[in-house]
């Protein structure tokens, strides 16, 4: 390659946002259910039914609006989108074109090359489409419209980016702060969010953008940092052979690794957006806007700042605390029980980790209550319980959230705080273990820990290791 | 005098009082389908049986005394592009020749909260684009007075049903004159709501900015009686207003006395037939020896409204036919070569030609590179009507004028030059541009015999002054018929 | 007539339309198509600068429901007029390769 090159790329993110309903009918968004038994006349297309909105869409849609340092559109407008396709049942999408909900705002990412501002061109407001299944038997597609009618936001960013590291950058701080404020779980896998990619290739220094391409079907972080490697190489291979980058929308497939143009003679892409005249204008009045306000998270930025002042725990583990909201309540609701931080921290920063690791799990996924784990804490605290049962119990309470006090005590694992009992025990390990009682007495120290062991073993952990191993240097005197 | 003879109100009074049932009733009407229909056509679904078993249930509940209003055991016919749960809602159309709701629209379910009870569907212009009734796929429908000629549309079916004794009353829809005018062609009553006061959920879409239902009936007071019931603030329909006034009978009143009524001179100009705009003007006369205060004036902007009306219907009417898609519910084609073949193949043998028509230029205007120059231009010019009637508004209570430049027109003339019917709305297409109810009455006819109507157009959800007035109008103009006779 | 539609706007807009037109239905389309927009052109005659377009003719503003789930299970009359059907699932022709 004689030239260098520079990539360009732009990101329209669809999330669906958590409401109950779906954005203009009464019909429920849980996942799941037979096909077609989220539906009703509205989300079907049925003759005469008409769309109400909900109300709940547009205050979250205002609420990341704000997040995001965009500019409210006071008086704003639903468009219809029309264009033939069997996902969407009235042929038409009901979004918004000429004056979208949220305009010109921007988020800061930080990746290894410092921070920098990624420019918000508009949030709108619109509805997903259903689901088309292909039937492997026959030559048909099928339908359900379960998910037609569930609310969207669009966010469409600027072309400010110029590597695959700042996409995801980008990609984490809006999800980051959409799950801060509750408006959606963001899920790529699952499809809570999906990221288009807009990317042009120019020559380093131009001052022109080349011409774009848009890329669907990304649906992990992989598939993105893949997918945008792939095409820049596409691009600049295009241009070095002197060839065109064609404008067009391409489809990304995963598991082969290449994109393909999704094109078509039938696809004029003219979608005659107009005034939809079945819904009114929306009007955000200052009362709206000082009432979503008001209701606005502590973001993480500000979260990590007082987390310093108010909390003696590492950086390190506040920077992994606050990366959800979930997680960072959780800390602060378990450490207002018991009182201690640093404790609460190593649960989270250990165990649980560990285990949503191990689970393939989000923190948002985390089911065990504060409660239950500062109870967790104050019996191992009490020495009620050993560090090891500790860890079993919380494995239980991490798949179940069972009460550990109530589970300790059905369970019969309570530390065994009777000498009596212990010192027949440990009696019993002496004469058992003769060659490293034989070892010990001969000067190997580390003979012990052997003994300590065999007493916690036949202990089932219900003893304390400390006093375990007064005890077996008293006796071995 | 027979049963058929009586109006809506007339027909509970004497089902409420024990003289008669709404089962006599529905049978009366069932004798009359039985005569007529053959050639006049008002239906496209009557079912005997069904209207009569729906008409003895509802006999029990007034004998129980559960149903008392005045609506109550009255047989109505209503138009075949309002859903009705468990009965075939075509929109005259063989793209939904086969469907069925599961739900009725929300101005049907009031009426059976009434009492009222469905004779069947009417026969209507395919979904609503028509001015007579010519373009439905089930073959038209014939003039009441002389079936020569068209009852004028595109709610021609309901107008014609209510002129022959084929129902008491009726719905129809108005989207550019679509109850007005055949009103007017077949010398019964329609009025045309303010957009808003009656709900448009489940009426299947033509113009949504523009459509209102609307009653057709015999006479002023069953119309602000059907209004009545069927008019109410519906939390499904996003363009519903929950404030305004829905008690209209309370407007049923003779009293013109200082109303001040405006005749816009743009209507009287060229193209109107010299027959109806005598009639017209008599009525005004009628309005003003009542005590009316009646005066020329120029309303400006009349010309514009058509072009207008064009864009902006066929505009949205393109957006909200892209359902019919042989999918979800209709006409399917039998053989196709997949998707896009089945959509374009469904919809080319499913719509008419004046269906289709509109569809084309709705999807031109709205398409890439034209949105400005027509749709948006169109809805400047909507603005601009809006505010030569607000400035009416402020000098009169009414303005009153004719329906239709003509009267009705032979079967099969118009259809041949569509811009030429487009022209037979000039008088009705800015009231619902503008969003205004408006009212047709009888005011006499022309020398063939044909029904001239006279339109009075009110402000915003003042039906009530527009009843008044019509009301006034109706009784002051029989009275004068009656001495007339005498002498 | 000022406005000629020629054949590949027919075209184009039955690609948007989903309408497949005869011949002798193309002729009249761009017949009829013409005299509409030569007519309809007679509102460049008005001076619309400085007016907004009128989408809707009352000043309604803000009409929302709340986030509650008031609908059941609808698939039963949603499939009622499918035209075809499978799985509770409408049928459609094949969507993508």
């Amino acid at each position: 390659m004689s030239k260098k090159y520079e990539t360009v790329i732009g990101l329209e993110i669809h999330v669906e946002l958590a409401t109950k309903t779906k954005i203009f009918c009464g019909c429920s968004t849980a996942f799941g259910g037979a096909p077609n038994s989220h539906t009703c006349p509205v989300c079907t297309g049925m003759p005469g039914s008409l769309p109400v909105l909900n109300k709940q869409v547009l205050e979250y849609a205002i609420a990341v609006g704000l997040a995001t340092d965009c500019e409210i559109t006071r008086d704003a407008k639903f468009d219809r989108k029309n264009y033939f396709y069997p996902d969407n049942p009235q042929n038409y999408q009901i979004s918004q074109l000429y004056l979208p909900i949220c305009r010109n705002g921007r988020v800061e990412i930080e990746t290894e090359n410092g921070k920098k501002f990624v420019g918000i061109h508009e949030i709108h407001m619109e509805e997903d489409a259903g689901k088309l299944i292909h039937d492997e038997w026959e030559d048909c597609s099928l339908v359900d419209y379960n998910r037609s009618g569930v609310p969207l936001i669009e966010i469409v960013s600027e072309p400010d980016m110029r590597s695959a590291e700042e996409v995801i950058a980008y990609l984490e701080t809006l999800r980051r702060l959409i799950q801060y404020l509750g408006a959606s779980d963001c899920k790529l896998q699952e499809g809570s969010m999906r990221a288009d990619v807009n990317l042009s290739v120019r020559e380093s220094g131009a001052e022109k953008f080349g011409r774009r391409t848009e890329m669907k079907n990304l649906n992990s972080f992989r598939a993105i940092m893949h997918a945008i490697e792939n095409e820049t190489e596409r691009q600049i291979d295009l241009l070095e052979e002197g060839k065109e980058v064609v404008q067009e929308t391409r489809r990304w497939d995963d598991n082969k690794g290449y994109s393909y143009a999704m094109r078509s003679k039938e696809d004029a892409q003219d979608y005659r957006y107009f005034p939809d005249p079945d819904l009114m204008p929306v009007h955000v009045t200052d009362e709206m806007l000082e009432e979503i306000r008001a209701k606005q998270p502590e973001f993480r930025t500000e979260k990590i700042e007082r987390y310093k002042r108010e909390f003696d725990i590492p950086e390190y583990d506040i920077g992994i605390i606050t990366e959800t909201k979930h997680m960072a309540d959780l800390f602060e609701e378990t450490t207002a029980l018991c009182g201690q931080p640093k404790k609460v921290s190593n649960w989270l920063m250990g165990e649980t980790l560990r285990l949503l690791k191990e689970n393939n799990a989000d923190p948002e996924d985390i089911r065990f209550s504060p409660k239950h784990l500062a109870s967790l804490i104050s019996l191992v605290d009490s020495k009620a319980i050993t560090g090891p049962v500790a860890k079993d119990v919380f494995e239980k309470m991490f798949a179940e959230d069972i009460d550990p006090e109530a589970y300790v005590e059905e369970n019969g694992l309570k530390t065994v705080n009777d000498e009596g009992a212990l010192r027949a025990v440990v009696e019993k390990v002496l004469t058992e273990n003769p060659q490293s009682v034989a070892d010990y007495k001969g000067g190997k120290q580390k003979a012990i820990g052997f003994l300590v062991g065999q007493t916690m073993k036949a202990m089932k952990g219900k003893a304390d290791p400390g006093l375990v191993n007064q005890m077996l240097k008293e006796l071995l005197g | 005098m027979g049963i058929l003879d009586y109006t809506a109100v007339e027909l509970s009074e004497q089902i409420r009082t024990g003289k008669c049932t709404a089962i006599d009733a529905m049978e009366a009407v069932f004798e009359r389908i039985g005569e007529k229909e053959e050639e006049y056509h008002c239906y496209i679904t009557a079912d005997r049986e069904s209207a009569l078993k729906k008409a003895a249930a509802v006999q029990r509940k007034i004998e129980a005394g559960e149903l008392t209003g005045p609506l109550a055991g009255v047989p109505v016919a209503v138009k075949d592009n309002l859903c009705t749960k468990g009965v075939l809602t075509s929109c005259a159309s063989r793209i939904l020749s086969n469907f069925v709701p599961a739900y009725s629209a929300t101005a049907v379910e009031n009426l059976e909260k009434a009492g009222a009870v469905m004779v069947g569907k009417t026969n209507m212009d395919e979904f609503a684009m028509g001015s007579t009734t010519e373009t439905s796929y089930y073959g038209v429908t014939r003039n009441p007075v002389n079936p020569e000629h068209v009852p004028g549309g595109s709610s021609g079916g309901s107008a014609a049903a209510v002129a022959l004794g084929e129902c008491f009353v009726a719905l129809g829809s108005d989207t550019g004159g679509s109850v007005r005018q055949p009103a007017s062609y077949c010398g019964v009553v329609g009025l045309k709501p303010t957009y808003g006061m009656v709900s448009r959920y489940g009426l299947v879409a033509y113009g949504s900015s523009l459509d209102q239902i609307g009653p057709l009936t015999k006479n002023v007071t069953d119309a602000a009686y059907l209004l009545e019931a069927i008019a109410s603030y519906d939390e499904k329909d996003s363009t519903s207003e929950p404030s305004a006034e829905r008690d209209f009978t309370s407007a049923l009143t003779e009293d013109v006395k200082g109303m001040r009524i405006g005749i816009p001179k743009d209507y009287f100009g060229e193209g109107l037939d010299a027959e109806v705009k005598a009639a017209v003007l008599a009525g005004a006369e009628v309005l003003k020896k009542a005590g009316a205060m009646v005066e020329e004036f120029d309303l400006g902007m009349v010309e514009y409204a058509i072009p207008a009306y064009y864009t902006i219907a066929t505009a949205e009417a393109s957006s909200n036919l892209e359902r019919f898609d042989g999918i979800k519910y209709g006409y399917r084609t039998e053989q196709f070569e997949g998707l896009h073949n089945m959509y374009k193949k469904t919809r080319s043998e499913g719509f008419g030609e004046e269906v289709k028509r509109r569809i084309m230029l709705g999807s031109f205007v709205l398409s890439s590179g034209y949105y400005d120059a027509y749709y948006l231009k169109a809805l400047r010019t909507k603005a601009l009507i809006k505010k030569a009637f607000d400035e009416a508004f402020e000098k009169y209570d009414l303005i009153l004028g004719p329906v239709a430049p003509s009267t009705a027109p032979k079967l099969g003339e118009s259809l041949s030059d569509p811009l030429k019917m487009y022209l037979g709305d000039i008088y009705t297409i800015s009231v619902n541009l503008a969003g205004l109810p408006g009212i047709s009455v009888p005011c006499g006819k022309d020398g063939n015999g044909l029904p001239v109507g006279l339109q009075l157009i009110g402000d915003c959800f003042e039906e009530k002054k527009l009843i008044r007035a019509a009301y006034t109008y109706e009784k002051a103009s029989a009275k004068l018929k009656e001495a007339t006779e005498i002498s | 007539m000022a406005n000629i539609i020629d054949d590949a706007t027919i075209e184009y807009v039955g690609i948007l339309a989903k309408l497949e037109l005869s011949d002798r239905e193309k002729e009249a389309a761009k017949k009829d198509m013409g005299r509409m927009l030569d007519y309809i052109d007679q509102l460049n005659e008005l001076d619309t600068s400085g007016v907004e377009p009128m989408s809707h003719v009352l000043p309604r503003r803000n009409v929302f429901r709340e986030d509650i789930v008031t609908n059941g299970d609808g698939s039963a009359d949603a499939l009622a007029n499918a035209p075809e059907q499978k799985d509770d699932m409408y049928v459609v022709p094949k969507t993508f390769e």
